[in-house]
């Protein structure tokens, strides 16, 4: 499984040994960026017994390739295959436009882990940019290479990368109209999938706490919607708000102390609410007769966002995280629903209608400019990744659901597709903290 | 930038660290999981109504059962007329059989966002149970739970199958 190298712009990315096997996503780019860097990782040299234990440098190269930055130089073009500084001959390079190369070794050390050292060199200077060592056991040799990507893509770009983090989605299947739900973890490329819990009731919005370790999701098992939080490393989990009617849409707080949800307590209208977790104290944000749902907090926490079909139809609002008078945000379209938060809080992502087709569109919060950034006709669940750069929602494709990631301009895309079931409902987890 | 090299340094002895860590992380990671998914598969009640050992026996309540689901139009709660006089007998049913007991099952089609479409599957259910109490069904036999889109009744991406999906159903319990 590990000798799978992308052979071109078009990655297929099998699982390996994961459980889940109908649940294998495949990686595929739809949209390319025609300004992306040429970057050659050069296959690793391997100083050791058997067969090396993992393919760390396809694996960096499948990364920096889904950033959307930069683009893989395939194996087959690449003159020469260093693997130590002095072998470099700059000017092979030079010659198939390669602008960064990257090259490195494993070595076996005693006590079954491995040393990998890799170096990135900037070509037309024919300078070393970065140079690290790094110590992995072989199980921890994936992760090694997600982080090795990161360093890469900050060093070039300024930004931190997103390849060791998770995402969360919902998948269904089986038959259509009866389906079995699971709620799955993997890796941001698709990889090292798990599932969190299966059940033959809806299962929806599943939301990360701002630490990476708990998860907040609805599910219908107790015959209606219900709000549980799960812990990702024991599956332990707990219901916190079963309240007469709709329990929905968690997000958490920025500072993990708190969630806001949606309620109907009974009454038939959805409002706002925010939940004290240790507490269990509930306060009530907003009290319209329209439907209020979908909040987002604001990246700084005073403040949330949500979806009100008070004008008559969806469109989003702000108000202050103590309640108050909301402000209308969304003027364009008369569908805009299900914001979320930009990193750095100057943008929300919503599902726009447009002319008829449901897409993602990222609103400017200072100047309430919208731009639509995907082509779909069903669009929906935008969710941004920690570094701002990427976007991950769900589409359709043949009737299906898949998802998709697209740069935040909207000029680089990505799918992500199971071959049997749907997939939908997305969330970016946060920057990994170890 | 002098905070970025700190963190690339910082780095090299985190990942030398945390790698080796990681590897049993996945693991637990994996015990977990078997755990959640243990605990939960038999949370998967069925949610359908099933009433049909008590409806040999009640043939007014065999007919309501068999005409209990009120459609509606696009992003609308409104009930028409013909769904109006369907509500009616199932509320005159409700109001003189004070133990039956009905869930009120809101739904919508596959457009929007799913949330927002939990909020008009309820909004639709609620505008049913309104008239359902005008005829004298009490607040306690009936329960509203929105679906929004996650419980087609049929598939597809068109009208047709949009126009069907769009609606409440009205499920007796035993």
């Amino acid at each position: 499984m590990n000798s799978i190298r992308p052979r071109s712009l078009l990655l297929f990315l099998l699982l390996g040994l994961s459980p889940l096997v109908r649940a294998e996503l495949t990686i595929e780019i739809t949209k390319g960026e025609g300004n992306a860097v040429p970057i050659a990782v050069v296959p690793f040299g391997w100083e050791g017994t058997g067969a090396v234990p993992y393919d760390v440098s396809s694996v960096v190269a499948s990364d920096l390739g889904r950033t959307g930055r930069f683009k893989p130089v395939p194996e087959r073009d690449m003159l020469q295959k260093p693997t130590s500084p002095a072998e470099i001959n700059f000017q092979n390079w030079r010659m198939i436009d390669t602008e960064v190369i990257v090259i490195g070794q494993v070595r076996q050390q005693p006590g079954g882990k491995n040393l990998i050292e890799f170096r990135v060199f900037d070509v037309f200077r024919g300078e070393q940019l970065l140079g690290y060592q790094v110590t992995s056991d072989t199980a921890g040799m994936r992760r090694a290479a997600h982080r090795i990507s990161d360093l890469i893509f900050e060093k070039l770009t300024g930004i931190r990368g997103v390849a060791s983090t998770q995402i969360v989605y919902v998948a269904v299947f089986g038959d259509r109209l009866k389906p079995t739900y699971k709620l799955i973890v993997a890796d941001a490329d698709g990889e090292n999938a798990r599932v969190l819990l299966e059940s033959r009731q809806p299962i929806m919005s599943p939301a990360w706490s701002p630490d990476g370790r708990k998860l907040a999701y609805v599910s219908f098992e107790n015959g209606q919607s219900q709000v549980f939080v799960q812990e990702l490393r024991t599956g332990a989990r707990r219901r916190v708000s079963a309240r007469m009617g709709v329990n929905s849409a968690p997000v958490w707080s920025p500072d993990g102390q708190k969630l806001a949800l949606t309620l109907s307590k009974g009454d038939g209208n959805l409002d706002i609410y925010v939940l004290e977790l240790n507490s269990q104290v509930l306060t009530r944000l907003t009290n319209w007769s329209s439907i209020e749902t979908e909040p987002s907090w604001s990246a700084d926490g005073k403040s949330l966002y949500f979806t009100s079909d008070r004008s008559g139809g969806p469109q989003i609002y702000r108000i202050a995280n103590t309640g108050g008078s909301p402000v209308r945000v969304t003027f364009e379209g008369n569908y805009n629903a299900r914001p979320r938060v930009s990193p750095d809080g100057s943008k929300i992502a919503v599902v726009h209608n447009d002319r008829g087709n449901y897409r993602i569109a990222i609103v400017d919060v200072g100047r309430s400019y919208t731009q639509v950034i995907t082509e779909g006709s069903q669009d929906e669940s935008p969710a941004f990744a920690p570094n701002g750069e990427m976007l991950i929602y769900a589409s359709t494709m043949g009737g299906r659901g898949v998802l998709s990631t697209v740069s935040a301009d909207g000029r680089f895309e990505q799918r992500l597709a199971t071959a049997e079931g749907e997939i939908r409902e997305p969330a970016w987890g946060p920057f990994a903290n170890d | 930038m002098n905070g970025f090299k700190l963190l690339l340094i910082a780095m090299l002895f985190v990942v030398a660290g945390c790698a080796s860590k990681k590897g049993t992380t996945t693991g637990d990671g994996a015990d977990g999981m078997g755990a959640g998914g243990d605990g939960t598969s038999s949370y998967g009640t069925s949610l359908d109504g099933d009433g049909s050992a008590s409806a040999l026996n009640d043939p007014q309540k065999a007919a309501l059962m068999n005409d209990n689901v009120i459609y509606f139009a696009y992003d609308s709660a409104e009930i028409d007329g013909p769904s109006l006089e369907i509500i009616k007998r199932h509320g005159s049913y409700l109001a003189s059989n004070p133990n039956a007991r009905v869930r009120l099952e809101g739904h919508t089609d596959e457009r929007g966002s799913r949330e927002y479409n939990i909020g008009l599957g309820e909004r639709r259910a609620v505008s049913v149970q309104s008239v359902l109490m005008v005829q004298g069904a009490m607040a306690d036999q009936l329960v509203v739970v929105s679906f929004g889109e996650e419980r087609p009744a049929v598939l597809g991406s068109d009208e047709s199958a949009y126009s069907q999906n769009r609606r409440v159903e009205i499920v007796y319990d035993n």
